[in-house]
């Protein structure tokens, strides 16, 4: 009883207002963190070069971060080289990639096929494209979050798979989440591909039509990860092992549907995402609306927090996100990036904490990754995956 | 007991809000003036300065610092729609921005070689000195340049603008706490009303009652006060 009596650990740690913090929030507000003497200060930030700064100069203990993004600063890739160390993977997939009705009734006229397949899709968006070219009209602006996000990767991946070449045919901005649906109203951008619950607020709006789950372009996307700074992780290894128990605790809470109310409960409130519960709720259900229309589209694999082995940083995922990086040019390869980069996910960190290894159902993609179009990845042979594609810059 | 502090606390917000509001460009020249002004002229006056903030205050208390210490081509931007358009437009040498502006992550794009991107920009990053970069970063207001540029000339200018950022916080504190007292007294004012009514005491016993309780319940008057106010609109 003395040990809990004394003083809980306070950790400053920042998030974006987005679905994919829920085992971040739930163990922060439901008593998770308190069981293992942790007392979690949870900041909300409004971009995640903030995230990124404040977790590189210690304002933060701790950052809920976008993957690449960790890897990118342990790399030193655009900014300064902060070694980051990921012992918890926050969430699987959750991305979408909405259109504009506009764009919509264009791919579905072009396409040769369901445009629900993401083959199909991409082929259509090549034809929209070469006949935009064609009748002389500017290129389409599709925006996505961040230089180092999956929302870069996987549009850049689904559309070059089709044909198009991301930095020639097409123009790619950077646009704040908040921002999306305004400006996707206001034809500043034709689609863009966001996190949750933001597609949804376009579908609700009746501005967007969603084409693609991220998931459908990448079955297996590690997509928010809790990171530390390296030496923080090296300074404070018991307080980081709490916090992976806590966060594993509410990740298999978050992950119980019987729980999706209560969790969407707790990631509404005013501190945290502050928007309605039931929008949050049908992103936990994995439950869409598609188009103002009234369509649905339901998959388990949208958003996956807790579940299929999502919480365990998988050195795999952090590979395939570098080798994104170095084909769209933001990198070179090199087999030292190349281990840099995995060795930032620390599997063995969380493996220690919770004590064992989650077991993968069966039916999880061989590669760890299960993209729709390419040959199997493997993680220790980039140079075949970039020599799969012919469109590539690198 | 009648109503003195509160009145005080109302006069200075009205005076920090006509303060906002009237500022002349010498009263915001002033704010924050200090050891960051520079005796002479930079020699790289006509570095051109884009100030991307949604705060006009703030925006203007910049642009007059950057001004006084001699920096002639400053342009200011409160809107972010299309902000990459704008940037390339104006061609900027150094872009300061504010942190609380979600555009900020517009800006990364610009580290990016990319087709969209014209002149490459940098993080203002100066691996030697991370207290100034900390000291940006707790202010609020983040700096970017032109790659090549060189640094120290454009730490004076996030100094500068550091200090100026942290004077316009401490006013916005003041403010603050000026209106939060001004609600205190009012809570208090409402609750001696309830009590005088409700207890049949005057105005100095019903202050003395409320002083008493908070002492003994180790609580501010003002939350005892509030206390008071809540049970009477639940017993109504």
């Amino acid at each position: 009883m003395t040990a809990r009596t004394t003083a809980a650990t306070r950790l400053t740690i920042g998030f974006i207002p987005l679905a994919d913090a829920a085992a971040l929030i739930v163990a922060a507000d439901r008593g998770f963190a308190a069981e293992e003497g942790l007392e979690l200060d949870l900041v909300r930030e409004v971009s995640w070069s903030n995230v990124r700064d404040k977790l590189n100069i210690g304002l933060f203990d701790a950052a809920h971060l976008l993957a690449p993004l960790a890897i990118a600063s342990s790399l030193g890739i655009g900014h300064v080289k902060v070694p980051l160390t990921v012992p918890f993977n926050l969430a699987l997939n959750g991305n979408a990639i909405t259109v504009s009705p506009t764009l919509w009734t264009a791919l579905s006229t072009a396409a040769e096929g369901d445009l629900a397949d993401p083959a199909v899709s991409a082929g259509a968006l090549a034809r929209v494209v070469a006949a935009r070219k064609a009748r002389g009209l500017p290129p389409l602006t599709l925006g996505m979050t961040f230089p180092f996000s999956n929302h870069n990767y996987q549009l850049r991946f689904w559309m070059a798979a089709g044909g198009v070449v991301p930095d020639d045919d097409v123009q790619l901005v950077v646009l704040p989440p908040p921002y999306m649906a305004e400006s996707l109203g206001n034809g500043h951008v034709d689609g863009f591909c966001v996190g949750a619950p933001w597609n949804s607020t376009a579908v609700d709006l009746g501005i967007g039509h969603i084409l693609h789950f991220g998931a459908e372009i990448v079955g297996r996307a590690a997509e928010k990860v809790l990171a530390v700074r390296r030496c923080w992780a090296d300074e404070r290894p018991d307080v980081l092992a709490r916090l992976v128990r806590a966060l594993d605790r509410a990740a298999c809470f978050v992950a119980d549907p019987a729980n999706h109310e209560e969790a969407a409960a707790l990631l509404a409130a005013p501190a945290r995402l502050d928007i309605a519960p039931d929008t949050i709720r049908r992103t936990l259900d994995g439950h869409l609306r598609l188009a103002s229309d009234g369509r649905m589209r339901t998959s388990d694999r949208y958003l996956v927090v807790g579940r299929l082995g999502a919480s365990r940083p998988d050195p795999a995922q952090a590979a395939w996100a570098y080798a994104q990086m170095v084909r769209w040019g933001q990198t070179p390869l090199s087999p030292e990036l190349l281990a840099a980069a995995t060795g930032v996910f620390r599997p063995e960190l969380y493996e220690a904490a919770v004590g064992g290894a989650p077991r993968l159902p069966a039916g999880e993609p061989a590669d760890d990754i299960g993209a729709f179009a390419g040959p199997a990845f493997d993680p220790a042979d980039i140079a075949a995956h970039l020599a799969a594609w012919p469109i590539r810059r690198s | 007991m009648n109503g003195g502090p509160g009145r005080a606390a109302a006069s200075h917000i009205e005076f920090l809000a006509a303060l906002r509001q009237d500022w002349t460009s010498t009263q915001i020249a002033s704010i924050g003036n200090g050891r960051e002004a520079l005796s002479s002229a930079p020699a790289d006056a006509a570095l051109k300065i884009l100030v991307i903030d949604k705060d006009p205050i703030r925006r203007a208390i910049l642009d007059a610092g950057l001004r006084e210490a001699g920096f002639v081509n400053v342009i200011l931007l409160g809107e972010t729609a299309g902000l990459l358009n704008h940037i390339y437009r104006i061609d900027p040498d150094v872009i300061l921005i504010d942190l609380e502006n979600p555009s900020r992550d517009v800006l990364e794009q610009m580290f990016q070689v990319s087709r969209v991107v014209r002149r490459p920009i940098a993080m203002f990053v100066d691996q030697s000195d991370r207290e100034t970069t900390r000291a940006a970063v707790e202010a609020g207001v983040s700096a970017y340049i032109v790659d090549g540029l060189r640094q120290g000339r454009v730490k004076d200018i996030l100094e500068l603008c550091i200090s100026r950022f942290n004077a316009v916080a401490r006013l916005q504190d003041e403010l603050d706490r000026a209106k939060s007292a001004l609600e205190e007294r009012k809570a208090i004012d409402r609750a001696k009303g309830i009590l005088m009514q409700v207890k049949g005491l005057s105005e100095e016993q019903a202050y003395a009652l409320l002083r008493k309780t908070a002492m003994n319940e180790k609580r501010k008057i003002a939350e005892v006060a509030q206390a008071v106010i809540t049970a009477s609109e639940l017993l109504k």
